[in-house]
């Protein structure tokens, strides 16, 4: 991007990028348009081809770089994401439902039909999957961007990264180390909170306990989670039930493994109390 | 009686006022202990009232809370989470960033000139462990290189005052009298205060110090006031809410590789680097680069890191502390036994803060002392050479 070499012949061609939205509230996308300050840096640096929540206009595939929101919940998403992969030279599944299937793999351990015919006057109308999956269930992806939603410097990140051809700096260790770094008070320790920051991912900049609120892991597990160590000390000092264990676990990331695995023994635990 | 008397001063209350003007008049920016969210914090005073007040706190592993009481006493709490490493070797630091100019890189201007800090407050454990720093940053060795970040390091903590406050009333997690380093302060500070109702008993550590003092409406101390300081420390001498044996401790460790606390501990432990982070003499960082979508510059920032996170051992092969229980191993042998080797010093100067902020409350001390309580056979390649090292330290000449 450096050199002014190819100045003579106009323009050089910039990487063409594709935004896609599969099952998901549109939160991550935002994140995108909510970059303010870098937004016109961003437009020159890449030429947005496919962004429906952005412009109408739509380029012809192939795409340099695709950025995926949203899990896949229905049979025609399950479909439609192999021809975006075949679209795509580098993929990248962004946000807590594109890699982990999100909120909605709360119906993965519950009967979806139950719940169409409990919301819809005519649930014969809804087609849907049993379950909601990450996209890298269905298809190899390049890159996986957690959150809920991503954040918007991470994104910054990842695509300065693509575009100069390095691996992008994202990293896998607890949110406390963010935390702490920050200045702020540890909602656990001073408060009683039960923090999920000690076994998530960072990314976020402790947003939460910057609100003086508990981490809930909307960025999903960090590496190598201790998780059961945690869980028992919310248990016996903070008196917490396997109940709200379960759905501590359980919720943007709930799917997602380590997380799904001890949701599923809290949830053990919880029916060998009843 | 004290035999330094005739040099202890005494402060009335209301002055504390005075001692904050004038460390401002002097163009130092005074930072004391303030009350955040429940927690002591470290952050700018403009005046008395800013610093916190009639409160005291209670720490026990991975518990801390802050209460208000009726002793109207100043510094009644210990320490919080964070303290002057924060302000001396910040958490996150700009070290360069360069700009593309044609076709070559040029760097930007050079950092701001180094702030004028005066810390209010700080305990004896902390100006001890302001001393390991220094070692480690090489600030009492001005030959040795330095990179950007130390030689900050070096100038911020040149320009520093030091209003010490002895400890009346350790806190559950403290451990300095095993540690050597406190209640009371013995050395690295310009002025030291012990709160009595009244006031404080001052002693004057430095020359710059003293400076200041001249300018404090400052009295003798009674008969009386300077025994009930005395009193008070003698106290807290014996109120200490831990407590380390360190006889041989540093040669044990070293022998105890493979012992089975190590998986006990590991299954407890969350690497999740808050003992690291607030450790006082922790000074591991590490480099993020990043660059500008055009191109255009990039900008190279240092970040506090921890031991604790899998990246930190990252060699060619990959990383090399794999485990949790080879990552926490690491981190209390350094600090009680490697530490010695490396700097000549303990690493560890008994703050209690990775105890009290561990957020599954893993006590250093407990662990420590479980390892001395069962020494397990030698089975260290190195122990032979440890042999001799630990007669030496026995005999009190501990080696570089
Ligand atoms: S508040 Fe949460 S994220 Fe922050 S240090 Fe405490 S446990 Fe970790
Ligand atoms: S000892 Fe405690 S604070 Fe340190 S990494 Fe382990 S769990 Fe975290
Ligand atoms: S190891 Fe723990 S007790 Fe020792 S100096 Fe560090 S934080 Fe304080
Ligand atoms: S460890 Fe000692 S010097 Fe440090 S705060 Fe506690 S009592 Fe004071």
């Amino acid at each position: 991007m450096v050199s002014g070499a190819s100045e003579q012949s106009g323009p050089p061609a910039r990487p063409k990028l594709a935004v896609y939205k599969f099952s998901s509230c549109d939160g991550c996308q935002l994140s995108l348009l909510n970059l303010e300050d870098e937004l016109l840096d961003l437009v020159e640096a890449v030429e947005i081809a496919y962004f429906l929540e952005a412009r109408r206009r739509v380029l012809p595939p192939p795409y340099d770089i695709g950025l995926v929101e949203g899990s896949i919940s229905t049979p025609e998403e399950a479909e439609r994401i192999h021809q975006i992969r075949r679209d795509c030279k580098f993929l990248v599944a962004i946000g807590a439902c594109a890699t982990s299937g999100g909120l909605q793999a709360l119906r993965n351990w519950a009967d979806v039909r139950e719940f169409t015919r409990a919301v819809y006057a005519n649930p014969e109308y809804i087609r849907t999957l049993d379950t909601a999956s990450p996209i890298a269930a269905y298809t190899f992806v390049d890159f996986e961007l957690r959150g809920c939603p991503v954040n918007a410097q991470q994104l910054l990140e990842l695509l300065t990264a693509v575009l100069m051809g390095r691996e992008p700096k994202v990293p896998r260790h607890s949110v406390c180390l963010e935390c702490k770094r920050r200045g702020l008070p540890c909602v656990l320790v001073s408060n009683g909170e039960p923090c999920l920051g000690p076994v998530t991912q960072a990314g976020c900049g402790a947003l939460c306990p910057g609100c003086n609120r508990a981490c809930y892991g909307c960025f999903g597990p960090m590496e190598q989670p201790n998780i059961r160590s945690l869980g028992r000390w919310f248990s016996e000092r903070q008196e917490r039930s396997p109940r709200t264990l379960k759905r501590l676990m359980r919720s943007y990331n709930g799917y997602l493994e380590p997380f799904k695995q001890e949701g599923d023994r809290y949830e053990q635990i919880e029916q060998g109390q009843e | 009686m004290n035999a330094d008397d005739s040099v202890r001063q005494f402060l009335p209350k209301a002055s504390l006022e005075a001692l904050i003007a004038a460390l401002r008049d002097q163009g130092y920016t005074v930072l004391g202990p303030r009350e955040r969210d429940g927690v002591i914090a470290l952050r700018e005073v403009h005046a008395a009232a800013d610093l916190a007040h009639g409160m005291h706190d209670e720490q026990a592993p991975g518990h801390y809370r802050l209460t208000a009481d009726d002793d109207q006493l100043y510094f009644n709490y210990v320490l919080g989470a964070d303290g002057p490493k924060r302000y001396l070797f910040p958490a996150q630091q700009r070290v360069v960033q360069l700009h593309v100019e044609g076709q070559r890189f040029v760097m930007d201007a050079a950092s701001p000139a180094p702030p004028k800090l005066a810390f209010l407050g700080v305990r004896a454990c902390e100006l001890a462990a302001i001393a390991v720093q220094d070692r480690v940053f090489g600030a009492d060795d001005p030959r040795t290189f330095r990179c950007e970040a130390e030689l900050s390091y070096c100038e911020t903590r040149r320009n520093a005052f030091f209003v010490a406050v002895n400890c009346t009333r350790p806190g559950g997690t403290c451990f300095c009298v095993s540690m050597g380093t406190g209640p009371k302060a013995e050395r690295g500070y310009d002025l030291a205060l012990t709160e009595l109702r009244a006031g404080f008993v001052v002693e004057i550590g430095s020359e710059r110090g003293r400076e200041v003092a001249a300018q404090l409406p400052l009295r003798l101390p009674t008969e009386a006031e300077l025994e009930l300081a005395d009193i008070k420390l003698a106290q807290a001498r014996h109120s200490m809410g831990r407590t380390l044996q360190t006889d041989g401790l540093r040669t044990t460790l070293a022998r105890n590789i493979e012992h089975p606390r190590w998986d006990q501990v590991a299954k407890r432990c969350l690497s999740c680097g808050n003992c690291t982070m607030v450790c006082p003499t922790c000074f591991c960082s590490t480099v993020v680069d990043s660059s500008a979508l055009d191109g255009g510059s990039v900008t190279r920032t240092r970040l506090w890191e921890s031991c604790f996170t899998h990246q930190f051992s990252y060699a060619h092969p990959g990383p090399v502390r794999h485990s949790i229980r080879g990552r926490y191993r690491q981190w209390l042998r350094h600090k009680l036994s490697t530490w010695w080797d490396q700097f000549g010093s303990s690493g560890c100067v008994g703050c209690g803060r990775c105890i009290t902020w561990c957020p599954v409350g893993i006590d250093i001390t407990e662990e420590a002392c479980a390892i001395a309580a069962t020494p397990s056979q030698s089975n260290s390649p190195f122990a032979e050479a440890w042999e001799g090292e630990g007669e030496a330290e026995a005999a009190g000449e501990v080696p570089r």
